[in-house]
């Protein structure tokens, strides 16, 4: 039997706990780690007789992220109640949209949404806390702060291929919706949270395979490894011939254990139903023009404008779109008069950036303006590239211009001339044997020249210009 | 004034004897105070030792006057227990709207009335804290849900009270006790704080010894409340009825729901009330409203499937009741609510669970939606031609405590008539029409949305050529 | 007809402790009520659309403004078990 290659499929879940001042369906302020309990009310405590309101922010939001995925916003769209027992769930069902969700398709990058929705976050269950015991058996104790905080929901078409495209384009979502302003988007604090849906099949093959959900992965590098472990695992059942079981799983990033979550529990009948307690969300114009007018531009159609428009290679674009550390600075610095965006973009990933460490660039010595002057500098050939190191690190130790630096340190690049042809003379007659390789066509050779004439020279002399110079002089 | 003087006054007039001065709020709250104290119906689940300290002031709409709220309103710091003995003893922190509109419009809570447990029932039998009496009859139930406000209204322990009615909750025990009730509009009075039964369904609504009263209760509850979502501004000022006659009023009787199981002696006192409309300047004519039929059925779908997850949050985590010595969370759940939930409520939610259920969504709650529409059309169109409808309120009169436990759908059939139009979510009152066998017969007359003040109008001229004498049960 | 299964079914959903008798008696009340509702089967209903509400209004919404929340001892006071300033359950996970 010959090997057979597998093909991971895989859709992901994702929540966004909304920075709005309020919860989803009451006026509470939301919690940030007050004490327990007293960010609650009657609503979203689940109280007898209590009734949901919506929070017509969140719904601004949510319109913002449909917008920013290019999702279809539905004219009318309705709550639904989805119901479910644990604690955590006071009125015992979550209100969610179901088959009328607040957007619907869409596309960020490689990978294709299916709906955008609004729900209400869950509360805070503390395992195993509680001072006591309850009749000798192990207690719990809720929370409610958070219990009702707005959450947008977010699922993507089954077109993530690996552990590490789940990663990357997780990083995308997360850069576009922070540059909504929305939501923290923090997966070690619970504002971002994503589940993977995993399944593999053979190579070619149209069907999908059983899908396993993989819950509580809360940081990307083990969004990354749990997709991973989920596929190897997968992989070796399918391998072993047996079939892959669906159900609900943990990955434990400690061990990269897989374990079952709901083994014993029968399968969910959640019982959906339309929330008699509200009314439909008609999308108004208003509410759409005011979603539009606070769209910024985001970091794909950034990345695009970058490619098209200031003509960086793609790999830059991307890279200086999706690291909003780093965005602002780069634009500012392009803008400096004469500084080139590509020189700008090479010069600040490849060069300022490992010189700062953990620093950002906005947080250095370099101001925007030097740089983007430094870059000018480098674009007219005014230093040359082993002389602009040297003016780089100049500027990340102490600051200051790059003018005054290439002038008090004498790094102007060398005009071509006489005193530069008296340098290569000399540098081709202390390496006769070198010159002798050259001339028999041999160009490698030359790097002991070009050595001698930059040390002559403390780096200010051009390479291009050696080079043609020792090429002139023996009659190449 | 005595307090057998002060019993005798509908509420209205009370109110006008407290601006007169010719009384005190206070006269007036103790004179109920201790008859409902001293409440033998069990119309009662909740009654204050005293007279408040501060009662509002007699320059208020209401004038201070007592009010008898159904047991499923939550009343700041006061046992509401919607009837069950899942919330027993609970006390939320928090106030209904419409008992909130009606205390700042100066009315003062007498006490919490008995109820079938969250609402559910015809007879009154199924509340955790015993059945009620009809003041008629002792033996036989007031009618239900909202039995013990209509027993206590109809036996002069409170002037007025509040009720709700989810598919007849209020018209039928006002009609089987020999009152007047309202069900309003869909969305006029806010739900905010009424412990939900089924949510799509539910209304508050006055219990009155008359139209008059009626119509004064009324115009304090109604309101857009930012707290409900599906509560609407209610489109004008309701006024208190003046109608001498009907001229010009046109009245359908469908044939669906006036003749086929309904006692001959409540369609006896109905057809007299038809001669006299048409003696006041009405004209009668039968009609059809032929998806009728049906609404018992889509009922018991939606109904029982909004009330499984209504009721759902009572898991023995927040408030009420946690059965004694469980240990794991499963069975803290199905041990609190087997023991902290009624047999009528278990069977709903049953029911309910099953009709959302995976599978069965489709035949029971999608297919009940859609009659729920073709009911709601029967009406529209029945408007085009006709003013009201009218309806016996319920087919039969009070019956004998026990008589019907056994058998659901039995029970269910009381609300026959009230039921259409709950799902159409239209206004309807019901207004005693006489007596047969010594026994009120309800006269229900329902309206397009928001008609309530024409309804209120008519039902006032009905009601003084009529002329039903309720004293007996108060004496 | 809903037989003994479906009712244990549906009672696990409902999370309800049903006895041995209730059991019984469940089954055959409820097959009794869905006798009468499953009329509405052979109602012609094709393309009606459903009804969840009466009420046609949309967009009843909140501005985002944070009120007061209520005092926690107030909100604590019903429950069954109080543990840390929080309610206490048995713990899902034993
Ligand atoms: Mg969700
Ligand atoms: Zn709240």
């Amino acid at each position: 039997m010959s090997k057979v290659e597998w093909e991971p499929v895989i859709g992901l879940e994702i929540h966004v706990q909304l920075a709005t001042n309020t919860k989803m369906f009451c006026s509470c302020a939301l919690g940030f780690g007050e004490p327990p309990n007293t960010r609650t009310c009657p609503v979203c405590l689940g109280l007898p007789g209590a009734l949901p309101v919506v929070n017509a922010r969140a719904i601004d939001y949510g319109l913002l992220i449909g917008l920013a995925v290019g999702s279809k916003l539905a004219d009318r769209s309705i709550f639904h109640r989805k119901n479910y027992f644990y604690p955590d769930n006071p009125k015992a069902y979550q209100i969610s949209q179901y088959d009328e969700p607040l957007c619907s398709g869409g596309q960020l990058g490689d990978v294709r949404i299916h709906r955008v929705h609004l729900e209400e976050d869950a509360a805070k269950l503390v395992h195993g806390g509680g001072s006591g015991r309850i009749h000798g058996s192990a207690t719990s104790v809720v929370d409610f702060n958070r219990g009702g905080t707005p959450l947008v929901e977010i699922v993507t078409e089954p077109d993530v291929r690996s552990g590490e495209h789940a990663r990357a384009w997780l990083t995308m979502l997360r850069e576009t919706v922070r540059q909504l302003g929305i939501s923290d988007v923090d997966m070690s604090q619970g504002s971002l949270r994503c589940d993977a849906n995993v399944s593999i099949r053979p190579k070619g093959e149209e069907r999908f395979g059983t899908k396993t959900e993989l819950k509580n992965m809360n940081s990307f590098a083990f969004l990354e490894q749990g997709v991973k472990a989920e596929i190897a695992r997968q992989i070796a059942i399918k391998e072993a011939g047996d079939e892959v079981v669906q159900e609900t799983l943990h990955f434990d990033p400690r061990t990269g254990a897989i374990t079952s979550l709901r083994s014993k529990e029968e399968a969910h009948d959640y019982r959906y139903f339309p929330e008699p307690d509200l009314v439909p969300i008609a999308i108004t114009s208003e509410m759409l023009e005011r979603a539009k007018a606070a769209l910024p531009e985001l970091p794909t159609q950034r990345a695009e404008r970058y490619e098209s428009s200031l003509g960086l290679s793609a790999d830059n674009a991307r890279d200086l779109s999706f690291r909003p550390e780093i965005t602002p600075y780069f634009e500012a610095a392009a803008a400096v008069d004469g500084a080139e965006p590509q020189v700008v973009a090479n010069w600040l990933l490849n060069e300022l950036i490992p010189r700062l460490g953990e620093t950002a660039p906005a947080d250095s010595r370099v101001s925007t303006d030097a740089f983007g002057a430094f870059a000018a500098l480098v674009g007219a050939k005014k230093i040359t590239p082993t002389a602009a190191k040297q003016v780089l690190d100049r500027l990340v130790a102490e600051g200051g211009s790059p003018e005054a630096i290439v002038e008090a340190e004498g790094l102007g690049a060398m005009e071509g001339g006489d005193e530069l042809s008296g340098i290569v003379d000399a540098a081709l007659a202390a390496n006769e044997a070198a010159a002798e390789k050259i001339r028999g066509g041999n160009m490698k050779a030359i790097g002991p020249i070009i050595g001698h004439v930059m040390r002559e020279t403390k780096g200010r002399a051009d390479g291009g210009e050696v080079t043609r110079l020792v090429r002139e002089k023996l009659g190449l | 004034m005595s307090a057998e003087d002060l019993i005798a006054l509908t509420a209205a007039q009370a109110v006008e004897k407290i601006r007169a001065g010719e009384t005190s709020a206070a006269d007036v709250y103790e004179a109920y105070r201790q008859r409902a104290a001293a409440d033998e119906l069990n119309a009662f689940v909740y009654v204050p030792d005293a007279v408040p300290d501060e009662l509002p002031a007699t320059d208020t709409p209401l004038a201070g006057l007592p009010l008898g709220v159904k047991d499923l309103f939550c009343t700041e710091g006061l046992p509401s227990q919607s009837g069950s003995k899942i919330l027993e003893g609970y006390r939320p922190p928090y106030t209904a709207t419409v008992v909130r509109n009606l205390q700042d419009a100066g009315a003062s809570i007498l006490g919490k009335t008995n109820q079938d447990e969250f609402a559910m029932g015809s007879s009154n039998e199924n509340s955790a804290y015993g059945p009620v009496q009809n003041p008629w009859d002792r033996t036989k139930v007031p009618g239900g849900s909202s039995g013990g406000s209509a027993a206590a209204v109809a036996a002069g322990l409170v002037p007025w009270a509040l009720g709700t009615d989810t598919g007849g909750s209020i018209r039928q025990p006002a009609a089987l006790t020999g009152i007047v009730g309202l069900k309003p509009t869909y969305g006029s009075c806010s739900r905010y704080g009424m412990i939900a039964f089924a949510s799509s369904l539910d209304q508050a609504g006055p219990l009155a010894r008359d139209v008059t009263d009626t119509a004064l209760l009324f115009k304090h509850m109604v309101g857009r409340d930012h707290c409900d979502s599906t509560s609407l501004d209610y489109p004008e000022e309701v006024k208190l009825p003046t109608a001498q006659r009907l001229d010009g009023i046109r009245l359908g009787v469908p044939e669906e729901l006036s003749g086929e199981g309904i006692e001959p002696g409540v369609l006896e006192s109905f057809n007299r009330v038809l001669d006299l409309a048409r003696e006041l300047g009405a004209t009668v004519e039968s009609m059809k409203l032929p998806h009728a039929p049906h609404a018992l059925s889509a009922y018991y779908v939606l109904a029982p499937a909004e009330a499984s997850s209504n009721l759902a949050r009572f898991d023995g985590v927040r408030y009420g009741m946690r059965a004694e010595g469980t240990r794991d969370l499963l069975s803290m759940y199905t041990k609190t609510r087997h023991d902290g939930f009624g047999p009528e409520v278990k069977r709903r939610i049953m029911l309910g669970t099953y009709a959302l259920s995976a599978g069965y969504y489709d035949a029971y709650y999608g297919r009940a939606q859609q009659v729920r529409t073709k009911i709601a059309e029967d009406f529209h169109t029945a408007f085009e031609r006709f003013d009201f409808i009218v309806t016996p309120t319920a087919p039969t009169v009070a019956f004998g405590l026990g008589a019907k436990t056994d058998d659901p759908w039995a029970m269910y059939l009381n609300d026959f008539c009230t039921v259409p139009i709950s799902l159409a979510g239209i206004p309807a009152i019901s207004i005693p029409s006489g007596l047969s066998e010594g026994l009120p017969v309800g006269f229900q007359m329902a309206g397009p949305a928001f008609s309530e003040n024409r309804i209120l109008d008519a039902a006032f001229a009905l009601e003084q050529g009529i002329g039903f004498d309720g004293s007996k049960a108060r004496a | 007809m809903i037989d003994r299964e479906q009712v244990l079914h549906v009672a696990r959903l409902a999370r309800l402790e049903l006895t041995e008798d209730e059991v019984q008696s469940m089954s055959h009340e409820l097959s009794g009520i869905l006798g009468h509702i499953e009329k509405i089967g052979e109602l012609d209903l094709e393309g009606v659309p459903p009804t969840s509400h009466v009420v046609e209004v949309s967009n009843a919404l909140r501005p985002d403004e944070a009120r007061p929340s209520y005092p926690r001892d107030a909100m604590l006071a019903a429950a069954p078990l109080v543990a840390d300033d929080g309610f206490a359950v048995p713990s899902p996970q034993a």
